[in-house]
């Protein structure tokens, strides 16, 4: 499979990319690591007239400490989040989680920007992000916003970037409570996630649970009145919707996410 | 668009579609065609190479995102003499292969894995091989190979890396 015509573009800076933005509108799409948008492009899902190949903004790439956060540029791959020590010692649910993103071949060229910008609520760091309450920069013709994680997911593939927006960097605050956890049940090893947790404290993320990445409120709500962990966790399912697919029914994947959240509370427990 | 790559050491350059995958830049335009095509959807590891040293899935790269890098195939690990390089030895030695078609994809992929962790231990040998499938299930044999690598490494510390480009 070939992906369909398309005319490619390579920006060598961000200004670049946002001027080749500008210029094509939506017609246009950026690449990063093409891990997402490729596989969507050959099966034609995805038909984009103008690729922008921002794969090469090198400045883009960084992990850095801000004092009370940690800042990570839009186009760092996966193997870097996952081999990061700055992350190990300050962010261990994201590069834990990196890696466990599709298998070494993709983190050698995904990239966190890249996953997040697609929005595909089965990724594994769209739920991360959420449940570090990170921020996530977009630069764009107007300049730079910021957009909380919780504002940024609207529908399944849909984000909160506006055409010729370009997410720049991801800002999270170092996490109050230390325990954390990552589950993800899978058919095979590089499969997306049937149901993935990400739990940071009290916060929980949910993969695959719906149209968007999301919390399990309930949950959370019911561990900040001071609910048991089990008790909790019988809650994980509550208000999400769920799709069924080849895969797993609704009622399996509520299952699931009520399994999975315990699982992840019980762990995250342990490293408080 | 033009797209110029160091292909096994050898500049190839050619101009080729935009939509031109890596894997087909490799097989029909510079002739080498042990690298192979299995599911096409980045599962099933069979086209796997090395680009600027790290492993990569090239059914799922345009050629124009590798313009400039360097690639490396399964036909560019053996030295010039056809001495075998450390991890196609192995596979021969612990019989790492049945029908053979995912075999590119798995030596380079280990190859790959034994330089970002020179020593790794099974488990990280299984994790490390996630991203290739193998549909004769020879895995055993394949992660033996690989472990006895990482094993002749640690005697011979250069042994994996001398007389070759790796």
């Amino acid at each position: 499979m070939i992906p369909a015509q398309f005319s490619y573009r390579r920006a060598a800076s961000v200004s670049e990319a946002l001027d080749l933005a500008a210029e094509y509108g939506e017609d246009a799409k950026f690449l990063a690591g093409g891990h997402s948008l490729l596989p969507l492009m050959k099966l034609r899902l995805a038909l984009p007239e103008v690729i922008i190949d921002i794969g090469r903004l090198r400045d883009l790439s960084y992990i850095t400490d801000g004092g009370d956060h940690i800042a990570v540029g839009a186009l760092t791959r996966h193997h870097d989040l996952e081999h990061s020590e700055l992350l190990a010692r300050e962010l261990p649910l994201l590069a834990h989680t990196a890696g466990q993103v599709g298998d070494p071949q993709i983190r050698h060229r995904g990239t966190i920007g890249g996953s997040l910008a697609h929005g595909d609520p089965a990724s594994d760091l769209p739920a991360v992000v959420l449940a570090l309450d990170a921020t996530l920069v977009a630069r764009g013709p107007a300049g730079e916003r910021e957009i909380p994680s919780g504002e940024f997911f609207d529908s399944l593939f849909e984000t909160a970037l506006q055409p010729g927006e370009l997410l720049t960097e991801i800002r999270i605050p170092k996490p109050p409570v230390r325990g954390w956890s990552f589950q993800k049940f899978t058919k095979r090893a590089i499969d997306w996630a049937i149901v993935g947790v990400a739990v940071q404290g009290n916060a929980v993320g949910l993969v695959n649970m719906g149209e968007t990445p999301l919390r399990a409120t309930a949950a959370e709500r019911a561990l900040a009145s001071g609910a048991g962990l089990t008790e909790a966790a019988a809650l994980a399912a509550e208000g999400a919707h769920p799709s069924a697919d080849i895969n797993a029914s609704r009622e399996y994947r509520e299952h699931l996410a009520r399994v999975l959240v315990g699982r992840a509370l019980e762990e995250a427990a342990t490293r408080a | 668009m033009k797209v110029e790559l160091t292909v096994n050491g050898e500049l190839v350059a050619a101009d080729v579609e935009d939509r031109m995958l890596l894997v087909h830049y490799l097989r029909d335009v510079a002739g080498l065609t042990a690298t192979n095509v299995g599911c096409d959807t980045t599962s099933c590891g069979a086209c796997t190479v090395l680009l600027d040293g790290e492993s990569v899935k090239s059914c799922t790269l345009l050629a124009a995102q590798a313009d400039g890098a360097s690639v490396i195939t399964v036909e560019g690990l053996a030295d010039a003499d056809g001495t075998l390089h450390p991890v196609q030895q192995a596979f021969r030695e612990q019989h790492g292969l049945q029908c053979g078609f995912c075999t590119p994809g798995m030596v380079m992929a280990i190859v790959s894995l034994l330089r970002e962790n020179p020593h790794p231990t099974e488990e990280q040998v299984r994790s490390g091989l996630e991203g290739n499938l193998c549909r004769c299930t020879g895995y055993h044999n394949i992660v033996k190979a690989a472990l006895a690598v990482g094993r002749l490494s640690g005697q011979e510390s250069t042994a994996a890396e001398n007389g070759s480009a790796l």
